[in-house]
C-alpha cells in the first residue's frame, strides 16, 4: 500500500494511509500515516462501532489536511475491545491462505 | 497508550518478513503533495485493499488463480460508487477474515461515516468513486506501479479529489 500511496502522492494528490503496521509504513517512506493497534482486516474498528470508525477517519482527515512534514505519523489511542488471543483468532481467514498452505504442506505443491 | 505496536496481531512466523523491510531501490526519496484546500471545501476518496467489489454487478477479484499460484495476487482494481445505497459488497481476500467487513462495510471502507462528516460540513464531498484493490501484492507490484496507480491518479484527478485515505487490511 505504501507503493500506491507514494505513486499517487507523486502525481500531486495528497494521501494518508491508515494502517495496523505504521512502523513499516514509515520505513517505506509513506507521506502521512495514521496507526491503529487493531487486528488485521479492521482498519476502522469493529463492525457497527461508529464512534471508533468516526474517530479513525476524522483523525486521518486531520492528518491528511494538516500535516506539515513528510513522514508525519499519528497513532490512534484506542484499545481493541477484545483480548489479543480473541482478536488474533478473529482476523484469521476461514482457511489458511494459499501461501501459508504452500509452506505448511509442501507435499501438496 | 504508547505508540502502536505494529506486530501485535501478526503471527510470530511472519515477523521476520517485516522487521527489516526497506524501500525498493527507486522508492528511496520522500514524496509530498501539499493539501491545497480547506477540509470543509475538500472532496475525499477512499482506497481499501480488502478486495471489494459491488456484489452481482462487478467481477470479483480473481482468487482461483491465487489458489493455483500462491505467490500471485490479482493486481487489478474496482471502482466502488460512493452512492452505493444498500447494495451489498463482495470481499475477495484469502489472507484475512471477511466476516466483519461484510457485516459492516465501514470496517474497511467507511463511506457511511464519510456521509456523516459531509452532513456535518466537516468535508464538502466524497467520491463519486472510491477504489478497491486486493492487497496481496508481491508479484503484482510492477502492475500496480505501471497500470493500477496511473489509472487511479487519472480517476482522482478527473473527479477532482482533494485527497485520498488509503486503508490496507
Amino acid at each position: 500500500m505504501p507503493v500506491l500511496a507514494r505513486r499517487i502522492e507523486a502525481a500531486g494528490i495528497p494521501t494518508c494511509v491508515v494502517t495496523m503496521m505504521p512502523e513499516i509504513a514509515g520505513r517505506l517512506l509513506t507521506p502521512r500515516v495514521v496507526g491503529v493497534e487493531f487486528p488485521f482486516g479492521h482498519p476502522f474498528g469493529m463492525p457497527h462501532d461508529r464512534l471508533t470508525q468516526r474517530h479513525v477517519l476524522r483523525t486521518a482527515l486531520t492528518v491528511l489536511a494538516g500535516a506539515q512534514d513528510v513522514g508525519t505519523r499519528v497513532d490512534i489511542d484506542t484499545e481493541w475491545p477484545q483480548s489479543r488471543a480473541e482478536a488474533y483468532r478473529a482476523w484469521q481467514p476461514v482457511e489458511p491462505s494459499p501461501i501459508v498452505e504452500h509452506f505448511m504442506n509442501p507435499d501438496r505443491r | 497508550m504508547s505508540a502502536v505496536d505494529s506486530f501485535r496481531f501478526l503471527p510470530r512466523s511472519f515477523r521476520s518478513m517485516y522487521e527489516n523491510v526497506v524501500p525498493l531501490d527507486d522508492e528511496t526519496s520522500p514524496v509530498w503533495a501539499p493539501f491545497q484546500t480547506r477540509l470543509a471545501e475538500a472532496s475525499v476518496a477512499l482506497l481499501s485493499s480488502a478486495g471489494l467489489s459491488v456484489a452481482h454487478e462487478q467481477t470479483p477479484f480473481d482468487l482461483e488463480n491465487e489458489r493455483l499460484n500462491p505467490f500471485w495476487g490479482d493486481p487489478t482494481h474496482r471502482l466502488i460508487p460512493h452512492a452505493l445505497g444498500q447494495r451489498p459488497l463482495a470481499m475477495s481476500h484469502l489472507h484475512v477474515n471477511s466476516r466483519d467487513t461484510l457485516a459492516d462495510r465501514n470496517v474497511s471502507l467507511p463511506i457511511d461515516v464519510l456521509d456523516d462528516l459531509i452532513g456535518e460540513e466537516v468535508i464538502a464531498g466524497a467520491g463519486p468513486a472510491h477504489i478497491s484493490v486486493m492487497g496481496y501484492q508481491e508479484a503484482g507490484l510492477a502492475h500496480w506501479r505501471s497500470q493500477t496507480a496511473p489509472a487511479i491518479v487519472e480517476l482522482l484527478k478527473g473527479q477532482e479529489t482533494s485527497g485520498l485515505i488509503l486503508a490496507p487490511v
